[in-house]
């Protein structure tokens, strides 16, 4: 299956749905540097993997896969949520890679570059995650 | 308050940017991997070992993991209740939280 780019879908995203994003993704960083303070970065580092704007997005994909087929004259309810269904399964493959990136913070952020350990991990995830999507596609 | 403002901040743009780029992508289980983007871990891990060391880092990282494994099964879960109840999506995913949380914490407290 090929991987495409679709610059239309920017077009369906409103204002305040980009706002319920940052600030969701503002929120859980700031907690999480509080949460450590308060109890430590063990557990601090725990929310470094919550699903803060999982719920936002997933919602933000069922309205839009709805509204698409309402569009047509359907009414779309059980198009969108498969469609966010789907993109669950793709988060979950994505959070093998985030494994590997905190597995390659772990070993290596003790004597190296900042900035190449915080590269060379996201690196670690991109390939994960894209290497697990395609086993996934190429067994189901 | 000053660093919180920066975190919060910081954690805004960084997790605002890779959901943008999971909007633009196609097909929806490949834009989903930006579902599991290290976005918070990204921005908290960078201001983390400038205020406060790569040890303490380390630290995070290490307990990061856990809260991977806890991500994984609440999407994994959350996904197979829309498929197979089509349930809607706000509440699977706001309903499952406390997964994540049992898991997390669960792998946390027998590490």
């Amino acid at each position: 299956m090929l991987i495409k780019i679709n610059p239309s879908a920017l077009k369906q995203t409103k204002w305040h749905e980009y706002l319920v994003r940052f600030a969701f993704g503002g929120l859980i960083t700031a907690a999480a540097g509080i949460i450590a303070r308060k109890f430590g970065p063990e557990v601090g580092g725990l929310f470094l993997a919550f699903p803060a704007i999982f719920p936002a997005s997933a919602t933000l994909i069922e309205t839009h896969e709805t509204e698409k087929k309402q569009k047509k004259g359907l009414k779309g309810t059980v198009r969108g949520r498969n469609a966010a269904s789907v993109d669950a399964a793709g988060s979950a493959l994505g959070s093998v890679g985030l494994f590997m990136f905190a597995v390659i913070v772990l070993h290596f952020i003790g004597g190296h570059n900042l900035w190449l350990v915080l590269a060379g991990a996201m690196l670690g995830w991109l390939a994960v995650s894209v290497l697990t999507w395609m086993i996934r596609k190429r067994v189901l | 308050m000053m660093q919180v403002l920066i975190r919060f901040l910081v954690g805004g743009v960084v997790v605002s940017a890779f959901a943008v780029i999971g909007d633009l992508l196609k097909p929806k289980s490949f834009a989903g991997l930006f579902g599991a983007a290290p976005s918070v871990a990204l921005a908290t891990l960078a201001l983390t070992i400038i205020s406060d060391g790569p040890a303490y880092a380390a630290i995070e990282a290490h307990s990061m993991m856990a809260g991977c494994i806890a991500f994984f099964i609440y999407v994994s879960i959350v996904s197979w209740i829309m498929m197979r109840y089509k349930v809607k999506a706000l509440w699977v995913t706001i309903c499952a939280i406390p997964l994540w949380f049992a898991v997390a914490f669960g792998l946390w407290l027998i590490r």
